[in-house]
């Protein structure tokens, strides 16, 4: 009797020790160091001892004066990328989903830079855009156009590094928009054709039925632009000054400082940042989406 | 479709997720190490009082485990000196473990290995502030009852000093930061070495009006922006002789005291006047290098310690640069300020204590500034007791000796004071580049100074 209630609870309970290994990896390396990057924002933290200083990190890294420029930057760069890879990534899809020569290769070519290191992108980019001797401004100089100190001065350097992002990122873009524009069922495309032109299959056939890939595309370029790093800090390591500082390289930064328990605060503050602009976005995004 | 759907909420998701666990595999690595080098402490105190190091170590083969520098002229005096070491110790060899960046990527580097307690036998770090950092009461070897410390300069050890504990031997040369020049274009030009601003601003005016750009700045590498700000401390303190120790005791603010905030003054001052060459903000520091020395431009405020690699580069044009102190406003209080050489020290976790001490004990010797002189061309003098410059040296170096002979040198902030704030080089380059005044920079600076005395627990603040 006793086997058999134990067999019967064995038998409803096993399907979820399957899952037991996925829950071991998921709680050793994101569970626990999440919590323990909650407890650390709390402390003064020197790497040899953490004292607990309650919520004195929190208004340290919220009064710092260079914050709300950081915190600016990052609007600007998250919304400006973001803008950019939909309105050119979507065309360059209905050009590559169309029926022209060389489309597999043309294909290959855009998501190229996808596949490049983007430190190895922002050194590139960085002797391009160096402003006497750079390949651009050499251009731009037979040209006879004026030559702008892209990454020297202050007021372009932010732009200047989104831009090479939207070159980078586009490759990605591009690619979920082809797979949206793939997955419309060709009879919309056959009535656009007796309907009209280009025009009348992009306005309302893909615009409409591709909403979930940009829907897609929006949302994951905008976490890409608040959370984006690397490029930023290996083409003007936020500078020159603070100019092109945003939330990420301050707090870099202030990680480099050797302020551990107030990095570890302004990580959690970024996150909770994204969370409160890409959850309700989420949300908005998921009942506007459609069935095909 | 809803599969599909999935998968992108599964990606959002974890995007979220990564932005959190991006900076916490440090907090698991470390939280349990750190007590374990406070254990090892202890372990080790023993042989620290023991006064046995002076005796030649037993005679079985050991390898001691060094972490070098970055800098390649830093790199070749270390060698110098484990070379020379070698042939007099056959037993011992050493394995030099490059440091492979500079700047803040090493201060990471050098805090995680301490707590961690896996730092090498002996490693190679600066003096001053950043060493205070490190915590060395607690976990670096102290030297302070070693026979070779009375071989080293009183005027260096404060800047390894904490609690009573001495904890570095320095290598290589003292150097000061001010302004390096281009002897030939002040010559052609006529100049005289300034010793106020009012001169330093007068000759600028002659050199742009010669066409040649009168002050290079280098913002490619933002921390040379600071040196107008760092190396105006003989002035400040001239001027308000307990600067150190007010500062350092939250007493004395930048914004407060106009002598103080003289450097970022400087630097407004510079933009204004348009004295940086053409593309100031993007030039860096070994372009700036080449520049001063092709005579591309007739000043660069930096440190002397820069101008090994200056001989080692172009070694036919070193001896057309000069060195002169950061002008101040009187000129009949004109001096340097000093900067300490870095400096090899011992963590209490190396299992070779006493034969990193007996390598130090020569490395404060005459006998091994005898062989840094052998490779590197000396930049400045040695702060170790008796040990004696070439006979010929490069004519900054005498420009540089001049002010320490007659008395005239004080040391750097950095030296005097734990508190340096980290984010200094973007304040500089920030008002360097008219992006804030001086008085806005000096104020947000005030908050950083605040932040990493907090950082480090001084009281006060």
């Amino acid at each position: 009797m006793t086997s058999n209630m134990q067999s019967r609870a064995v038998l409803r309970t096993y399907p979820y020790w399957f899952y037991l290994p996925a829950a071991i990896v998921f709680g050793v390396f994101f569970l626990v160091p999440t919590g323990l990057s909650f407890y650390f924002s709390l402390t003064r933290w020197s790497l040899f001892d953490a004292t607990f200083i309650g919520f004195d990190n929190y208004i340290t890294f919220l009064e710092d004066p260079m914050l709300m420029s950081g915190l600016r930057n990052t609007v600007i760069y998250a919304v400006l990328t973001m803008g950019l890879k939909v309105i050119i990534a979507l065309p360059l899809a209905m050009l590559l989903t169309s029926i022209i020569r060389l489309k597999g290769l043309l294909r290959s070519i855009l998501f190229f830079p996808t596949l490049v290191s983007t430190i190895a992108i922002g050194i590139t980019f960085a002797a391009l855009m160096q402003p006497s001797a750079g390949l651009i401004n050499t251009v731009l100089g037979s040209l006879g156009l004026p030559q702008p100190d892209w990454l020297g001065n202050p007021r372009l350097a932010l732009y200047s590094v989104a831009l090479v992002d939207v070159w980078r990122g586009i490759g990605i873009a591009t690619v979920i928009f082809i797979a949206g524009i793939s997955s419309i069922p060709q009879d919309y495309f056959e009535v656009a054709r007796l309907e009209g032109g280009t025009w009348v299959k992009f306005r309302h056939v893909i615009l409409p039925l591709c909403r979930n890939a940009t829907f897609t595309v929006i949302l994951l370029a905008f976490i890409g632009g608040l959370r984006s790093f690397d490029l930023i800090w290996a083409m003007t390591r936020g500078g020159p000054g603070f100019a092109s500082d945003v939330l990420t390289s301050v707090i870099f930064k202030e990680y480099q400082a050797g302020f551990y328990g107030l990095s570890t605060a302004g990580n959690v503050v970024l996150f909770i940042l994204v969370t409160i602009i890409i959850y309700p976005l989420m949300r908005f995004f998921n009942r506007m989406e459609i069935e095909l | 479709m809803k599969k599909v759907q999935m998968l992108y909420k599964t990606l959002y998701t974890f995007c979220l997720i990564g932005l959190l666990a991006a900076c916490t595999p440090q907090a698991t690595a470390t939280t349990a190490p750190a007590t374990n080098t406070r254990a090892e402490a202890s372990d080790t105190s023993e042989p620290a009082t023991s006064d046995s190091t002076t005796e030649a170590p037993t005679e079985a083969p050991i390898t001691l485990s060094l972490l070098g520098a970055a800098n390649e002229n830093d790199a070749m005096m270390i060698e110098a000196l484990t070379n020379a070491y070698m042939e007099l110790h056959p037993n011992v060899t050493f394995e030099i473990e490059v440091a492979a960046a500079g700047g803040t990527e090493v201060d990471n580097l050098v805090k995680t290995r301490l707590a961690t307690g896996e730092m090498n036998d002996i490693f190679y770090y600066n003096s001053g502030s950043l060493l205070q950092a490190l915590h060395p009461v607690e976990s670096l070897v102290d030297f302070s009852r070693e026979p070779f410390v009375d071989n080293i300069a009183e005027s260096f050890l404060p800047a390894v000093s904490q609690d009573g504990g001495i904890f570095g031997v320095p290598v290589g040369f003292a150097s000061a930061g001010g302004v390096l020049y281009n002897k030939k274009v002040y010559e052609q030009l006529e100049l005289s070495v300034p010793k106020t601003w009012d001169e330093f601003a007068a000759n600028n005016n002659k050199l742009k009006e010669a066409g040649i750009p009168p002050v290079l700045q280098t913002y490619g590498d933002s921390w040379t922006a600071q040196l107008f700000v760092l190396a105006d401390n003989y002035n400040v303190t001239q001027a308000y002789p307990d600067f150190a120790e007010d500062y350092t005791n939250n007493e004395a603010k930048y914004a407060a005291i106009p002598e103080a905030m003289a450097g970022f003054t400087h630097l407004q001052e510079g933009f204004t006047n348009d004295w940086w060459q053409k593309d100031y903000a993007t030039t860096t520091f070994e372009q700036g290098l080449e520049m001063l020395a092709d005579g591309q431009v007739a000043q660069y405020p930096m440190l002397t310690q820069v101008m090994p690699t200056v001989a080692t580069n172009w070694p036919d044009k070193v001896n057309d640069i000069g060195f002169f102190a950061q002008p101040g406003t009187d000129a009949t209080k004109n001096g340097a300020t000093l900067w300490m050489p870095l400096a090899f020290y011992v963590p209490q976790t190396s299992s070779h204590i006493d034969e990193a001490k007996d390598f130090l004990a020569f490395v404060a010797s005459t006998d091994g500034t005898d062989a840094i002189s052998a490779v590197v061309t000396p930049a400045g003098p040695y702060l170790i007791k008796g040990a004696k410059l070439p006979d010929t040296v490069l004519p900054f170096v005498n420009d540089l000796n001049g002010y320490i002979d007659s008395g005239n040198a004080y040391p750097a902030l950095e030296f005097l004071s734990p508190i340096k704030g980290p984010n200094l080089e973007q304040f500089c380059v920030a008002v360097g580049s008219g992006q804030m005044t001086a008085e806005e920079a000096a104020e947000a600076y005030d908050k950083d100074v605040e932040k990493q005395a907090q950082q480090l627990g001084l009281p006060g603040w």
